[in-house]
């Protein structure tokens, strides 16, 4: 009998005076007691909705079964027959519009926590000592090259090792692992998990060149005639920063998420340890409502800000930025100066920002998307003290592939066009993620990666 | 990893120093004008520098590297035979030479190492080089031998006189100007202010001019923004839209302040630099 409380058990997290002046992860996971319980609550529904709404589809109800018998090796075994970075997932997926929004239970009450769930299994499977090393697939005899390191491409490499391919992902920085390791912050994914993930595939077979910019030391033409690849995918992501292009956008203290971020999770600048340098500045404007923002917020309170504002020119019913990642934020500290739009940065005479014109905004009709659009509010201009801004207003696909690479056609957006399945206009080369659709969220990536090394599996069986 | 294969100062004064390291996959399309980006250990920063040699055959790539920040200097202490954690490139785009004919190459301190490998492929590719050199004094000279081959003709100087002529390298330019010579394009690469001024002396002539610029950068793909740069009233990411720009369009005050950013932290770093292993980390 399915234990039917509504809610689902609660995440056990830092307390938020204390989180907000560390970098250790908020979320710390359920125990064993709390994932069974949690566990007993799924129906174990006979068409069970919620694995329609998972990308690489997860084996959910069979998972969850087994930790409901506390069979949690067996449940690792089945999450990671479909999904190759299950600690990530559990922790970054915004299940409440994949799985669990379809989740049954949810209709009456809370959904089970699906992804807390995964988390809890992958952590355990890793926290055991002395694992077996995995069974590394044989080799079918056939190359795939990888471009980037980020989520669709691991679960592309992945999904294609296990299918016999030799693999090599290529990564233009020094470590792999693209926004999960440069973007998202320590304190919500931790970069030793990411690293953990990333060596699962090594021991399977997958090969990592790092420092390794494809388009630049190499091409994709070079990769096929000269190092004898059969399919390329490109995942390299949207590592484009995108300004505001608003007067004083160049003073000192202006930094886009992207350099911020960058500093801090990949450089880890916030340790005396680490020569990257960051400035701890005591109030900041972060410019945008996203999870992105949000990320870019939360760093700025760790490193001693005294106060954050999110400046965002709609309501908070519109912020873009999943409602957990808010509700982290708010207990934090951070503030929500919500209906104003960026004006001008301001600066003194040495060009150090010292300010932020930004103007009231209201609610005005729905736009296309049936967002409510911002309409500015007339004489209404008023400036936020700060001496750092932090743009978070989104990022385009990054142009290096499609300049250097002949036969790939570009969309409108600057991503590369690709159909349904990855495949790009050009014969081998597939590509998905956010290179090819703009910035969206992990677990759409992966599935993109998965969708490709499909088609890729298909391409090259079709040629031999 | 990557080997360092030579390890050479350049100048008496020790402040710059030639690294040829292997680098296959940075080796085989490196050109004149781009850059790499080095990471010294698991702690390094990522510091871009420019490319000022290769070989495809033996797969190795050549900076110089001026001691100007921690990061540089630390890097003056590996030697020979060791390894640094990261090297890569190449990066930015290549000088552009098609067509030219006649060009001043202009090369300030440091800037040297990065305009003597321009001023060189012009030189083989037929193009008639004048290089002109300055730097702040006698021990402060490099690459001597290496400018005059690869140049129609060296001019040189110093800012204290105490080698060649007593001369800013905007003075011997302005005197080849004045002397009537003619340049299809002037190329500079030195400090912020002196390509400020070069770009002045040029600017009555109507002769294009670029300069490289070397801003702050975190990634050099162009994922970050920390280089960008006012060009033309534009902002530009020197990592991929540059590192060659025109000089007469640049903001060249927004670059120097720009660059000057993380002095502070620079000076402080520089005081932890262990004095008994000369930089080394003690983990490393």
């Amino acid at each position: 009998m399915a234990n039917m409380r509504k809610d689902k058990n609660p995440m056990p997290e830092q307390d938020p005076v204390i989180r907000a002046q560390n970098f250790d992860e908020v979320a710390l996971g359920y125990t064993a007691e709390m994932a069974i319980d949690e566990a007993q609550r799924c129906l174990n529904c006979k068409n069970p909705l919620c694995r329609t709404g998972c990308p690489v589809q997860v084996r959910i109800p069979e998972f969850i079964a087994k930790v409901a018998e506390g069979d949690f090796d067996s449940a690792y075994e089945i999450i990671t027959s479909t999904n190759s970075l299950p600690a990530v997932c559990g922790r970054v997926c915004p299940q409440e519009k994949q799985c669990e929004g379809q989740c049954i239970r949810g209709k009456n009450g809370e959904s089970v926590g699906i992804g807390r769930l995964e988390r809890f299994v992958a952590d355990y499977h890793m926290s055991k000592e002395n694992l077996p090393d995995p069974e590394v697939p044989a080799s079918n005899g056939h190359k795939v090259a990888i471009v980037g390191s980020g989520p669709s491409s691991l679960t592309c490499a992945g999904d294609l090792r296990k299918l016999g391919y030799d693999v090599t992902v290529y990564e233009a920085f020094h470590k792999p692992g693209g926004v999960l390791v440069y973007g998202i912050p320590q304190f919500r994914l931790p970069k030793e998990i990411v690293a953990q993930e990333i060596d699962n595939l090594k021991k399977i077979g997958v090969e990592i060149v790092t420092d390794a910019v494809i388009g630049k030391a190499m091409t994709i033409d070079e990769l096929f005639d000269d190092f004898g690849y059969e399919a390329v995918f490109v995942g390299s992501g949207a590592g484009l920063p995108q300004f505001l292009n608003c007067p004083g956008e160049n003073l000192m203290g202006v930094y886009s998420a992207n350099e911020f971020l960058t500093r801090v999770n990949l450089m880890k600048a916030y340790r005396d340890d680490y020569d990257t340098p960051i400035k701890h500045p005591k109030n900041v404007v972060v410019v945008g409502g996203g999870n992105v923002a949000m990320d870019a917020s939360r760093v700025a309170k760790r490193l001693g800000a005294e106060h954050v504002y999110i400046v965002y020119r709609r309501g908070k019913e519109e912020l873009p930025a999943r409602l957990e990642e808010v509700e982290h934020a708010v207990p934090e500290g951070i503030e929500f100066t919500l209906l104003n739009n960026p004006v001008q940065i301001l600066g003194d005479e040495n060009d150090q920002v010292i300010g932020m014109e930004v103007q009231k905004m209201e609610l005005g009709e729905p736009d296309e998307k049936g967002r409510r659009r911002p309409v500015p509010v007339p004489d209404s201009n008023w400036v936020i003290d700060c001496d750092a801004v932090i743009i978070a207003i989104g990022t385009r696909p990054n142009p290096l592939i499609l300049s250097t690479t002949e036969g790939l056609v570009a969309t409108k957006k600057g991503g590369i066009e690709a159909d349904e399945n990855g495949q790009t206009s050009r014969e081998g080369v597939f590509a998905g993620g956010d290179a090819v659709t703009g910035a969206a969220t992990v677990i759409l990536a992966m599935g993109a990666g998965k969708t490709g090394a499909k088609a890729i599996d298909e391409y090259i069986k079709s040629k031999a | 990893m990557f080997k360092i294969v030579k390890k050479r100062f350049l100048n008496d004064a020790k402040t710059i120093c030639l690294f040829e390291i292997e680098a296959p996959l940075v080796a085989k399309h490196a050109q004149a004008g781009q850059f790499v980006i080095f990471r010294l250990d698991e702690q390094g920063e990522r510091t871009p520098v420019s490319v000022a040699g290769w070989d495809r055959e033996k797969g190795t790539v050549t900076v110089m590297v001026q001691n100007a920040g921690h990061s540089t200097a630390m890097l003056h202490t590996v030697e020979e035979g060791d390894y640094i954690t990261d090297f890569v490139g190449p990066l930015g785009k290549a000088t552009e030479m098609e067509g030219l004919k006649k060009v001043a190459v202009v090369g300030g301190g440091v800037g040297c190492a990065i305009a003597y490998p321009i001023a060189k492929e012009m030189h083989e590719r037929g193009i008639e080089v004048d290089m002109i050199a300055g730097f702040r004094s006698k021990d402060f000279v490099i690459l001597e031998d290496e400018m005059k081959a690869a140049s129609t003709n060296l001019i040189m100087g110093t800012d204290d006189g105490s080698y060649a002529r007593k001369a800013f390298t905007t003075e011997l330019l302005k005197e080849q100007l004045e002397a009537g010579v003619k340049y299809d394009r002037v190329i500079a690469i030195g400090p912020g202010l002196m390509m400020k001024f070069l770009a002045e002396v040029t600017r009555p002539y109507g002769i294009p001019t670029i300069v490289s610029l070397n801003p702050i950068m975190v990634d050099g793909t162009g994922m970050c923004g920390c280089c960008r740069v006012m060009v033309g009233g534009e902002t530009k990411f020197a990592c991929v839209d540059g590192p060659d720009f025109d000089a007469h369009q640049v903001d060249f005050d927004l670059l120097i302040k720009r660059g000057a950013f993380y002095n502070d932290f620079e000076q402080e770093a520089n005081k932890h630099i262990c004095k008994m292993t000369g930089g080394t980390r003690s983990n490393g």
